[in-house]
Parts: structure tokens; sequence; C-alpha cells
């Protein structure tokens, strides 16, 4: 049927009133306040959509020699805080050796430039994401990831191609199991575990403990398996445990479950975005004990998603920033300095790992990748950001972890935990 | 034996308030079948456009007016979020469903050129912007109105054109398969300009009821009470206005007959476009309402499980009827509470589809549905 005549009027009309609103809202919306003018006019580069993946070249001296070092990580998804915070970490790194001249080796001074990825947080993309960084971009070794899935995916590909990897934050073991060329500078879920397990015991006077577990992601589970055994062999016992999915956001009925078991305190050995939703959610039920968690929780925006919920909750984490130790501190002014905010444990990880990854190649006999990969291994008594850092025989780093509590929505230092084998004294 | 009991009406509680939000997004599913007999499969992501809407709106409010009341910022966000995804569900189904019925003419030039003309604004929007002195909104804003105003006597005459070699097509597998091609773009296109980051709505400061009766102590808070009594008052005006008024009379006629009722006088299309109105703005609402009140951390991909589980409430409760959406729902939303907190935690998504298919092999039609037989 064919409505033209009649609905011409209409048409013209709505047309004319659509762009008269639009010309409207331009005239009070439309046009740049000062400062984005001063940004377009010195030469801005036009926003990029958040989907795609961007490269970004480093500063490199005209006519210079170059080392391509990449990078894959959540830039955004679910672990977005992480990948930033870790990406920026290594950047730091990157412009401040590049800043003092670069890597020196055999007389030649190579400035480095980092290749980024992003994974948007899932496993199958970081797997495509390396395979980019190995065969498009051509690098001679790669940093990443942070979640343990991911770094499980990448990591196959990076052994199976002969790149050497060094995990930044990836703290379950199967990470380093994959091969030779598979490393990573923060200790493992079994130690962290054990470590949250004494704290809880000793410190929290917790006995009786529930673990609510993410059963899509290795860290959460590893984390789990290993906190009930430490916890039962210091004397405590796990008396509930339920489990959710990625794609969940309603905790309420595994939680009322849990709350119902009566435990001293919940595990949620999670990452940021899950953990913050349950703990409001806990709240919500009226559950007031402390939650505890690993280093998955160590985010800013685990605050934003949380709210008051995470008060006087408990998680291990790599370090804290508050830490007075010179090399911190250091490193804590030049990242605001930089960034024009605190930084993260995530970001000092970042950080560390490309320092040794430069230190490594800067040690290594020749730029081939094989003797990189065994100058990454002889890395010993690294002073890091995070603490001292050696890497063993198995390819992971032997590092003290310490407790941070959630105090009025901020982060604050509870204590550090050398040997969880050993009692605390209170 | 009171733990049990506890535990019992406790998760009846979280249950309930679970179905609540399956409840107003299955009656948008339901009255579309009804009225067109087509499962709109793009509504799920109405849903997520509503959360969205509603988060720019209250952020927007707390910015712009932050003298007004709390409960003024959230109400005005509501009627937004609401008004936002019904114009998004009219416009949808103008510019994919409409020219499958009606075959493709002059008509549908101006939602084609409107839905291209946004493209162009998206990509050459940011060009401009550098080489003018307007900011990112006011680029988008005058490339679209350009390309728009270019593009519809373009695609009047080619669709005009093409529209006389064209039947339409009552194929329900076309439908379906545009319905899904709806639904895929609403998600990566959303996840493209809003990012894959969770979003967080701001704290709304709501408090927990305890109620302690004896040995019982129950938990709801402010929040989800809310929710429940929004949705039973949107459910309740839904009923009303499809039973005790002229309009939802028409409706009902539609779905019965839609060529009788054309042949009575109404005007089918309009109220096809009323019916998705309808739909979208409570999906719109349930969207605002559970990521706000319920205060749940949200991105683009929120309403895939959610879109497809209102879906099955729908059809679980008998597709076609308002009060079997909402009893599908309920049931859908008891169902998943019980068995999330019970020993077979992980098997909770799957309860639902179990539940669908024993149920749909003892009553094909639904337990509300109507039986309808064909006469051959």
């Amino acid at each position: 049927m064919r409505h033209n005549k009649r609905n011409k009027p209409y048409l013209l009309r709505s047309l004319l009133a659509l762009s008269l609103a639009l010309c409207a809202g331009v005239a009070f919306t439309g046009c740049k306040t000062e400062e984005e003018k001063k940004a377009s006019d010195s030469g801005g580069a036009p926003p990029t959509t958040a989907a795609q993946p961007s490269t970004t070249p480093g500063t490199s001296s005209a006519g210079g020699d170059k080392i391509v070092v990449g990078e894959y990580g959540s830039l955004t998804g679910d672990q977005a805080d992480f990948g930033t915070q870790t990406h920026e970490g290594i950047q730091l790194a990157v412009d401040e050796t590049n800043a003092a001249g670069g890597i020196e080796r055999d007389g030649k001074k190579y400035q480095i430039q980092l290749e980024k990825e992003d994974d948007q947080s899932k496993p199958a993309l970081a797997e495509t994401a390396v395979k980019r960084l190995i065969d498009e971009k051509n690098v001679t070794a790669i940093l990443g990831e942070v979640a343990s899935s991911n770094s499980l995916a990448g990591g196959k590909v990076c052994q199976e191609k002969g790149v050497p990897m060094i995990s930044p934050s990836s703290t379950n073991i199967a990470v380093t199991k994959l091969g030779d060329y598979i490393f990573r500078i923060c200790f493992l879920d079994s130690y962290q575990a054990a470590v949250v397990a004494r704290f809880a015991h000793d410190v929290l006077k917790a006995n009786r403990v529930a673990i609510f577990t993410n059963k899509g992601q290795a860290y959460s589970v590893g984390f789990s398996d290993e906190f009930k055994k430490a916890f039962t062999r210091y004397g405590g016992q796990v008396v509930a445990s339920a489990t959710y999915s990625d794609t969940d956001q309603d905790f309420r009925s595994p939680l009322t479950a849990l709350k119902q078991a009566n435990p001293d305190a919940i595990l949620v050995p999670g990452y940021y975005k899950d953990a913050g939703t349950i703990a409001r959610q806990a709240r919500e039920l009226n559950y007031t004990k402390p939650l505890l968690g690993g280093d998955g929780w160590s985010a800013p925006n685990l605050i934003t998603i949380g709210g008051d919920g995470v008060n006087g909750c408990y998680f291990s984490d790599h370090m804290s920033i508050k830490d007075p130790k010179p090399v911190v501190q250091n490193f804590v002014k030049a990242y605001t300095a930089k960034y024009s905010k605190a930084p993260t444990s995530m970001a000092a990880l970042g950080y560390d790992a490309a320092k040794i990854m430069f230190a490594s190649i800067k040690a290594a006999k020749t730029l081939d990748k094989k003797d990189i990969r065994d100058a990454i291994a002889a890395t010993k008594n690294f002073d890091g950001v995070t603490g001292n850092i050696s890497i063993n025989s198995d390819r992971n780093a032997d590092k003290s972890a310490v407790i941070i509590k959630v105090v009025n929505k901020d982060f604050e230092y509870a204590t550090t935990v050398p040997d969880p084998e050993k009692p605390l004294s209170q | 034996m009171t733990n049990a009991l506890q535990i019992f009406i406790q998760q009846f509680i979280n249950g309930v308030q679970t179905g609540s939000i399956y409840a107003l997004i299955a009656i948008g599913y339901t009255m579309v079948y009804g009225v067109l007999k087509f499962i709109n499969f793009a509504h799920g992501d109405v849903y997520m456009v509503g959360a969205f809407v509603g988060f720019f709106a209250i952020n927007g409010m707390l910015a712009a007016f932050p003298h007004l009341s709390p409960l003024a910022q959230n109400i005005n966000a509501l009627i937004l979020c609401m008004l936002g995804c019904a114009l998004l569900g009219a416009f949808i189904e103008r510019l994919a469903y409409r020219p499958l019925r009606n075959a493709l003419g002059e008509q549908d030039a101006w939602p084609w050129a409107l839905f291209w003309a946004l493209y162009v604004g998206l990509f050459v929007g940011p060009i401009v912007e550098q080489h003018s002195p307007l900011n990112s909104v006011g680029a988008f804003l005058i490339v679209t109105v350009i390309a728009f105003a270019a593009l519809v006597p373009v695609l009047r005459i080619a669709f005009r054109a093409i529209g006389t070699r064209l039947k339409p097509s009552h194929s329900r597998l076309t439908a379906l398969i545009t319905a899904i091609g709806i639904s895929l773009l609403l998600e990566n296109q959303g996840q493209a300009v809003f990012g894959a980051t969770p979003r967080q709505y701001p704290d709304q400061n709501l408090k927990t009821f305890t109620f302690d009766l004896g040995k019982i102590e129950l938990t709801v808070t402010s929040g989800r009470l809310i929710i429940l009594v929004a949705a039973i008052i949107l459910t309740l005006l839904l009923i009303y206005i499809v039973r005790y008024t002229r309009i939802g009379k028409a409706i009902r006629a539609v779905s019965y007959d839609p060529e009788a009722a054309a042949l009575m006088g109404i005007p089918t299309d309009r109220i096809i476009a009323l019916t998705f109105i309808i739909g979208s703005s409570l999906a719109g609402a349930a969207g605002f309402l559970n990521h706000n009140l319920g205060q749940l951390s949200f991105k683009a991909d929120v309403g895939i499980q959610l879109g497809l589980k209102a879906f099955v409430a729908a059809v679980l409760g008998g597709i076609g009827s308002i009060e079997g959406a909402v009893l599908g729902a309920m049931l859908m939303g008891l169902a998943e509470s019980y068995v999330a907190g019970s020993a077979l935690g992980s098997f909770k998504n799957a309860i639902a589809f179990v539940i669908l298919i024993a149920v749909l092999l003892f009553r094909p039609s639904g337990l509300l549905g109507r039986n309808v037989t064909e006469k051959v």
C-alpha cells in the first residue's frame, strides 16, 4: 500500500523538527570548551573505538637501532583495571630506559619499541593477540598476561614459537608449566592462598570458612584448592562451598546458602568485579563478617563496584604502595608524575617485569631468543619495586605477600606473612 | 528445622526478586509474539540499552541537577530510560521488521537513512571534530543531520525502484534471522561505543531490612523491594491498558486476527509499533531498575543471558499471554534461586531449560497458553 501522498507533509514536518532539534542541541552542547580546543590545537590523535586493537610505537631516535618488545593485556573488558595498570607500569619502564639511552650492549644502544595488543580479558583473544605480536610485529620477547586463563592461552603460543614470555602477575601454577620459555616474576597461588589461610586462622581467629569460587577462572579454582589444603593443615575447617560463573550477577542465592553454615569468613578468590558485587550482596543479606580474597581484588574498581560492602575485608597482594622503602617510593613518585594517580601492585609488577626483561636482554649472550630466555632464567636478586626477585628452577619467583585491609573505602597495609607454614605470633 | 525454613523463605524472597526482572522483560517478548507471531530476539538488548541510557541519565542528573532529591533524580532517569528504549524499540520495528511485512518501499527510506547517517556520523564525526570548533557530540550531530538529509531523497528513489520488484515476506524464518541480526548489531555496536569495561551505577545508599521472626531471620534490601513494587505496578498498569482500554482492545484484536482487525478499521501498523513501544519501555525500565537499585555492574553483553532466560520464561508461561509471562518468570526466578542455593549450584542456568522442556512435553503451548489447533 502506498501512503506517500498522504504522509508527505508528515515526513517533511518531522524532518524539519528533527533538524531543528539537533541544531538546537549542537548550539547548546556542541562547541568545544577551552580545554578541548587546546587539546585539539596541539594535535590530539583522533579517538579510536575501544574494540580496535591499537599499537603504540615507543620512542625511537631517528635511525637508531630498535628492539621490539610485545605486550598483550586486558586493556578492556572485565579485568581492564589490571590490564591498563600493568601497561602503565610497563610503559613507565620503557620510557625510563629509553630516556637513559636505551638498552646498551656490545657498544650499541637499542631503543625499546613497545607493541601492545588488547585481548579484552578473553583467553581466545589472548591467543590471537600473541599470534599477531609474533607473526606480524616480529617481537623479540613478550610481556603478559595478568589473568592466568589468558596467560595459559597466550603462553601456549609463545612456547610453541620459542618466544620468551614473562608474566608479571599470573599466579596459577599451570602457567610456567607450559614450557621453558614461560616465566613469571610473582608468587604462586599455592603460596598466596597459604598466606591468606594463615592470616585468617591466626589473626582473624577464623576456624570455619566458606569458599565461593569462580569456576570459570583458572586463578579462582586453583586458589580455592590451595586455600582448602593449607587451611585444613593449619587446623581450620572449610564448612561450605559454592561456585559461580563469569556471567553471573546475582549471587544472593548461593550467598544465602553459605551464610546458613555460619562461617567466620567467606573466601572469594575471584577478580575485583565479582568480588565487589559479592561483597555488596553479602552485606545486603546481613552477613557482617569479613570476606577474604587474593591479589585479584587489588584494583581501585573494587571500591567502585563494592562500595561500602568491601569495608572490613582482607586480601593478599604483592606489595603495598605505602611501603617506605626507597625503591617503592621512587616508583610511586615517578608513576604519579606521569599518570597523575597512584600506582597499584599490578602497575608495579608490570614495571618490574619490564625492567627484568630489559636487564636480561642486556645481559644475554646474543639477541637470539634462546639466549634471552637463558638470561631471564639466570635472574638473581633483582631489586624490584615488588621485592627481591630471583627466578628459581621452576621459572617462578620466590617473594613475600602482604595482607591489605579495606578500611573506609581505602586500602591499608595490614601485615606481611613471610612464611605461612610458621604460626603467626598474634 | 528452623534453619531449613529460614533458607526456604529467604530463597523464596530472592527468587521473587529475580523473577520480577524476568517478568518485565518477558512481557515484551510475549506481547510482540501475541501481536506478530514473531520472537523479537533483540529484546534482551533493549534491556541492555536501557541500563546504559539510565547510567548516563543518572550521572547526567547528578552532575547537572545535584540539588534534586535522590527520588526525583531516579524517577527522572527512569522516565528518560523508558522513553529512550521506547523510541529504540519503535525504531527497530520501523527499520527492520516492518519492511519484511509490507514490502520495502519509499516509506522505509527515512529509517534507513537515519540508521546509515548515524554510522556516517560515527566515522566522519571525529574528523570533523578535529578541524572545527565543535566538540565530539556537536560534530557527530551535525554530520549525522547532513548525512540524513542527503540520504533520504537518495534512498526514496532507490527503494521505490527496488520495491516494485518485491513482495512482502511472510516467512517466519526471515523475521527471526532479522531479529538475531539486530540483536548482534546492538551488542557489538554497544561494545564498540561503550567499551568492554563493566560500568557501575552510583551508590544509592540503600538500606537492608532485617526481619527477625523469632528464630528466622530474613533480609531484603530497600532497592530490591522498590524493584518488586515497580514491577508489580508496571505489570498491573499494562494489564489494565490491555484489558480495559480501547487501545488495549485494538491490540488484542490485532493479536487474534490482523486481517480482520484491519478490515474493522484498526491501523495495524500503528498498533504493532505501539506494542513494541510498550514492550521496549518495560525492558528499559527493567534495565535501569535492576542495575541501579540492584547495584549490579554491567557491560554491553548483559542482555544475552537475561534475554534468553526471559524468553524461556515467556514460553514457559504460554507465549502470547501476559499473565503467563509473569507466571513463567516467577517460576524461573524461584527455580533458579532454589537450585543456586543448593548443592547443585552450578546447574542454576541449566535448570531453567530443563523445566522448559519438561513443561513443553506435557503442555506444548505453555502453562497458560491457548491451545491453537490448525484448521486444515
